[in-house]
């Protein structure tokens, strides 16, 4: 078990010196993409936008996996994956809301429009404060409300996904990202470089998030022991 | 205690990192797509504050979130310590 | 045995209220007071916003909605009723079903209210397409009621129930306020725009769906200790 932990130590650790040389180098791999010929400079906000709510997805399938599995099963790891990804859902959607909103400023206009993506997502986000806010002042027994939040929240995603190729709105649709092989493969590159950081840092995120979930059920566990 | 600070030597060498490579940004050669023709019109807001702002935002964010993570296992770890001074006061009185 | 549970529920809820009308009345007289409210903010120069009606309408629902479901569980709790239905040997799903149906026939009994007080004061051709505009009512309803209901049930336990349900309701339904809106406002058009409306109610009907179906899979669990 120690071998195990010391192993997992190391990778962690590794892992962490790539994430922060793969964003050490995005800057400059971004400013070596070739300019969007509507929008010039503004656009390069596109590839950590994009990445942003590429880690947001992972974060809200984890989030709603874990809170069924919790639901139904009352496994404690579970849980606590669930409720490190729904902190990291709103972290991330934090950030994909404010780039998408500076970019919009810049390229749109307004800082923010009332079309279906936007709206969406902007709910999504807002389901999650929800999950951590019946967390924090639930009272007892708070886990099993989140969960509701947490599979709600999942079960809307991908009405927030879909949304844009469903009606026309200001928003790109979602055939610009798929073609974007061919139209652009230096971006497409770039794009899934920036994507592939933001998971790392996603997944390193959480491994931390959910050792202090551990460690708060340690220190519980102890208290428990030292009341009885 | 390790941890949170590894974490900041890691944080902190992403900011020196990035830095230099933030620098090579202004004038970038412009290789595939072509901009179009017609100059971006004089009354349009210029790009470069909100994308700087963009990604400075992230940064804050990332680091200010590393940063309560971090407060938080403190103060678990810490009060772990105290719950084990005083158990193993409380067994050695026995 | 499940929809006899069920109905069982729905009856017993209905001899309640028929009795005191008291969360009938008041999310009534909540609503009509919505609604006035909102013509004083939407109404300019002794003329109401165009477009004004429709999203009038459905936010009062939703906010008489929200009033009468943290009403209806202060009941059960009041008198832990709730418990004593849970420990019944009954199909959990039947009781939320039950709490379902009673919710979602005090809400449509405020809208049947509401629409002609809307149409009346806000000008507004709401029964140009009845069935439709009925159709819209009826799953909107039904859509914010499923989740709804399954909210304030699990909720019924914790301390800042009051505040939390219309935090973690929101954001949930409001894709469902948004469909019956747009669809409501589809209605409204000189030419009524039909197909639109008929999107607005598949959508409407696919969120139902989704929702109904995950909190009967949920319900259990949540109300289990």
């Amino acid at each position: 078990m120690g071998q195990v932990g010391d192993m997992m130590n190391k990778a962690f650790w590794v892992l962490a010196a790539v994430t922060a040389l793969m964003f050490a180098y995005a800057p400059v791999a971004i400013a070596g993409a070739p300019y969007e010929s509507t929008m010039l400079l503004v656009q390069k906000i596109f590839y950590f936008h994009f990445s942003t709510w590429m880690a947001l997805t992972a974060a809200v399938v984890i989030c709603g996996t874990g809170s069924a599995i919790y639901l139904f099963k009352g496994s404690a790891t579970a849980d606590r994956l669930a409720f490190a990804a729904a902190e990291l859902t709103v972290v991330f959607g934090a950030f994909g809301l404010v780039s998408g909103s500076l970019w919009a400023r810049k390229a749109w206009g307004h800082w923010w429009q009332w079309d279906n993506r936007l709206t969406m997502a902007l709910l999504l986000e807002l389901v999650f404060i929800g999950y951590l806010l019946v967390r924090k002042y639930g009272g007892p027994g708070a886990e099993k409300l989140s969960t509701a939040m947490g599979i709600f929240g999942a079960a809307t995603a991908p009405f927030v996904y879909k949304s844009v190729d469903w009606w026309r709105t200001i928003h790109p649709k979602t055939s610009v990202m798929r073609s974007l092989g061919t139209t652009s493969p230096e971006m497409w590159r770039v794009v899934w470089f920036c994507t592939f950081a933001f998971l790392l840092l996603f997944t390193l995120l959480l491994v931390v998030r959910v050792h202090l979930e551990e460690r708060r059920a340690e220190l519980d566990r102890l208290y428990l022991e030292a009341e009885g | 205690m390790r941890i949170i600070q590894r974490g900041f030597v890691i944080v902190c060498s992403l900011l020196l990192t990035a830095l230099p490579a933030w620098a090579v940004q202004t004038p970038p050669p412009q290789e595939g797509f072509v901009p179009i023709n017609e100059l971006p019109p004089g009354e349009q807001l210029p790009a470069a504050p909100f994308l700087i702002g963009a990604y400075a935002f992230f940064l804050v964010l990332m680091v200010g979130y590393v940063w309560t993570v971090a407060r938080r296992l403190n103060k678990v770890e810490r009060e772990m310590k105290a719950l084990e001074q005083r158990s193993s006061q409380g067994s050695m009185r026995r | 045995m499940f929809v006899k549970t069920a109905l069982l529920v729905l009856k017993k809820d209905f001899t309640i209220e028929a009795k005191s009308g008291e969360i009938l009345y008041t999310t009534l007289f909540f609503a009509v007071s919505c609604v006035l409210i909102f013509a004083m903010a939407f109404v300019k120069e002794g003329e109401p916003v165009d477009g004004a009606g429709a999203g009038i309408l459905w936010i009062a629902v939703f906010f008489a909605g929200n009033l009468a479901l943290g009403r209806t569980f202060e009941r059960e709790r009041y008198a832990e009723t709730l418990r004593a239905l849970l420990l019944a040997p009954a199909p959990r799903p039947a009781i939320y079903v039950g709490k379902l149906l009673g919710i979602v026939l005090l809400l449509l009994l405020t809208e049947l209210v509401l629409v002609p007080i809307v149409a009346f004061l806000f000008h507004v051709a709401l029964f140009t397409r009845p069935l439709f505009l009925a159709a819209l009512l009826v799953l909107g309803t039904i859509g914010f009621a499923s989740v709804g209901t399954l909210f304030a049930a699990m909720l019924v336990r914790t301390r800042a129930r009051d505040v939390m349900l219309p935090i973690l309701l929101y954001p949930i339904t409001i894709p469902v306020i948004i469909a019956g809106l747009l669809g409501t406002s589809a209605l409204l058009q000189s030419p009524v725009d039909e197909p639109m409306a008929i999107l607005w109610i598949a959508l409407l009907i696919c969120f139902d769906a989704v929702f109904v179906t995950l909190a009967l899979w949920m319900f259990e669990p949540l109300m289990t200790e």
